[in-house]
């Protein structure tokens, strides 16, 4: 109870109700706890099991008997996808939140940020079946042309097979996480203090150079947890990987040519076939992913944290 | 502070000029810069002879970037030319932005219309076999409805008062673990929800497989975001009314029941249909722990069921021709479902939004 109520009495009405919402607040609690027991007890079996490293084997072959499995291939595929997708998503999402906050007319920049926000919500599974059935077929030209140029990095070698390649998802995901980015961006761009603004256009500033000496700045821890945010979203994307990229256990230097496989591509791919340790050895992998997540969120919401609003309740 | 590029680097000023405004591009000179280097592009793939249009447009776009900035650079000064050349590039990702995304609206709706009528929604996939026509999405249309209700039944108690909790009663560090936990879990893969009902009701209570176990990961995910929304509409109600109400001595909890809740039951709605808009198209704990099925189940407790998602996913991997189609369909009726929940949330929120001060 607030330390304000302390000389009242406590209503029979009102303790029922403050237990029952702080049970329920502790209730998400237990189950975020709940979350990751349950994946350890799980986890710690199959690794107990593992033939392998969990850690440097690349391979997974959790049905067989003995179990050799390992995640070296998941987490490589795992962060070089979500790499490429936050190179190409978050200078892309900077622009558009500029954009819809500085530099579209006001009526069009209204019906873009609606239409960002409603682009958010497009299942995943959608993304899945446009990224491999029409994505894949068109990236082909692209990819044959970085090689023309760039083959000999090898990173960038293509041989035309169709192109359900780390890269695809890469780009895939880069579309996907556009949004969420976009739209917490926005909202922090739209913050900056009128005032400095003003200041600066009054000294003679042009409206690029107000946008470098007052938003950017303004807005730049803004940026960087929408982009841990979207990279979160990255990470655990599941259906649009599985659909799109063609998995592989080996790790191919090149990018554009299909192999490699994410944590949650894996789980959803190999699920099926699944037996007794190849779904413990899974929800291992779910850990690591888990864990993942949960360090890249932590870190973006402990940076927006610093800067939380004022509030109209609770003063 | 210093600010760099705040050296103004002076024009000299012609003495026959009659006006003291520096020089500027006149207004219709994006326009012929636009069409200038279109030309351009034109000419060098024509010459050239390059097949790709894609090439064409994009040594137009080169032409055009560099044309306006060494014009704007000549007459109007450096500065002015960095102004024009970051203008064009924040119009350049919107429009790449909005190239891939306009792919797929489009690319859903032409390839899923003809898939979609009367038949298609009111049938099963009983008996079809994955290169023959027909077949339908009834079985996971129910599946997709039965779940999202179930697991709003869960989560929309818990998402609101715990929201209650951290907006009316939260002091103290229980609160702000409670919000920095809240925040957390919204970015829970959902997969990872999925394993870890795997992992406590299917693997240790040894349930099977039904709509429920689907309907209690999805119920995971939907009650952050309940919580996030319904707190932000809590604080939006202005602490005058909480003031008055319990200046007439009414109890804390009829306070928050009938002046609090009520001020902000539009945007909680809003909020919660965003969250079932985001929930219906979870496929990753459905493929986990709901397993699919070509039948009707109409028992969320007891044996497989499907879901929309479920079903784009399973059409896209048998792989011919008829399953695309499907897929295809299925994926616009599930898009048609969930822009119908938002934009009657958007609808209702704007209705209902609550009348503040500002």
């Amino acid at each position: 109870m607030p330390a304000t109520n302390k000389n009242t009495t406590t209503r029979l009405g009102d303790r029922v109700f403050s237990t029952l919402s702080k049970g329920s607040g502790i209730a998400l609690l237990v189950i975020m706890a709940a979350i990751a027991l349950f994946l350890a007890i799980r986890a710690v079996v199959a690794i107990r099991e593992d033939e392998g490293n969990f850690l440097t084997t690349f391979q997974w072959d959790a049905n067989a008997d003995p179990p050799v499995f390992g995640i070296a291939v998941l987490l490589f595929g795992t962060v070089v996808s979500s790499v490429i997708a936050m190179a190409l998503a978050v200078p892309v999402a900077v622009g558009i939140a500029l954009f819809i906050s500085h530099f579209a007319p006001r009526r069009l920049a209204t019906t873009i940020g609606y239409v960002v926000d409603l682009l958010a919500a497009v299942p995943s599974i959608i993304y899945g079946l446009w990224g491999a059935l029409y994505l894949v077929p068109h990236m082909t030209g692209l990819f044959l042309w970085l090689d023309q140029f760039f083959g000999w990095t090898k990173v960038l070698a293509y041989d035309g097979t169709p192109a359900r390649s780390l890269m695809t998802v890469g780009i895939l995901l880069a579309i996907m996480v556009l949004p969420i980015i976009t739209s917490v961006t926005r909202e922090v761009f739209l913050q900056t203090p009128k005032a400095n603004q003003e200041a600066a256009l009054a000294l003679g500033a042009t409206r690029w150079e107000v946008i470098r000496m007052t938003v950017l700045p303004f807005g730049r821890s803004g940026v960087i947890s929408a982009s841990m945010l979207g990279l979160g979203r990255a990470l655990g994307e599941t259906m649009a990987v599985a659909t799109v990229l063609s998995p592989s256990f080996l790790i191919d230097p090149s990018l554009l040519e299909s192999g490699g496989g994410t944590f949650a591509q894996n789980i959803a791919s190999q699920f099926k076939e699944a037996g007794g340790t190849g779904r413990d050895a899974l929800i291992a992998s779910g850990l690591v992913l888990f864990v993942l997540t949960l360090l890249v969120n932590g870190a973006a919401r402990l940076i927006i944290a610093r800067r939380r609003e004022y509030s109209g309740a609770n003063a | 502070m210093t600010y760099p590029n705040m050296t103004v680097r002076r024009t000299p000023i012609d003495p026959g000029r009659t006006t003291l405004r520096p020089p500027k591009l006149p207004r219709w000179a994006t326009a012929a810069l636009v069409v200038g280097s279109l030309a351009a592009g034109a000419t060098v793939g024509l010459v050239g002879r390059l097949d790709s249009r894609v090439q064409w447009g994009l040594i137009a776009a080169l032409v055009f970037v560099a044309a306006t900035y060494g014009l704007s650079a000549a007459i109007e000064g450096r500065r002015y030319a960095k102004d024009r050349l970051a203008a064009i590039l924040v119009w350049a990702c919107f429009v790449i932005a909005v190239l891939p995304l306009a792919s797929l609206v489009w690319e859903t709706v032409a390839r899923g219309v003809p898939g979609v009528d009367w038949y298609f929604l009111t049938h099963s996939m009983n008996g079809v076999l994955s290169w023959q026509n027909g077949g339908g999405i009834y079985h996971a249309l129910l599946g997709t409805v039965q779940q999202v209700l179930i697991a709003s039944v869960i989560a929309i108690p818990i998402g609101l008062l715990t929201a209650v909790y951290l907006v009316e009663y939260g002091r103290g560090k229980l609160a702000k673990t409670i919000t920095f936990f809240v925040d957390v879990m919204t970015g829970v893969p959902s997969i990872v929800a999925g394993l870890f009902i795997l992992s406590l009701w299917i693997m240790m209570l040894d349930f099977g497989y039904s709509g429920f176990a689907g309907a209690m990961a999805l119920a995971i995910l939907m009650m952050p975001i309940v919580v996030r929304s319904t707190e932000e509409m809590l604080k939006l109600v202005p602490n005058e009314l909480r003031e008055s109400s319990l200046a007439l001595g009414v109890p804390k909890w009829r306070t928050i029941l009938k002046v609090v809740l009520p001020t902000s039951i539009g945007g909680i709605t809003t909020g919660v249909m965003l969250a079932l808009a985001r929930i219906a198209g979870e496929t990753a704990p459905i493929l986990l722990l709901v397993f699919g099925n070509q039948m009707i189940n109409g028992n969320v407790f007891e044996g497989a069921q499907s879901s929309l998602p479920l079903f784009v996913y399973e059409q896209w991997g048998y792989g011919t021709e008829q399953a695309y189609d499907r897929a295809w369909a299925a994926a616009l009726v599930l898009i048609a479902f969930v822009m119908i929940l938002n934009l009657v949330a958007r609808g209702i929120a704007r209705w209902k939004a609550p009348k503040t001060g500002r």
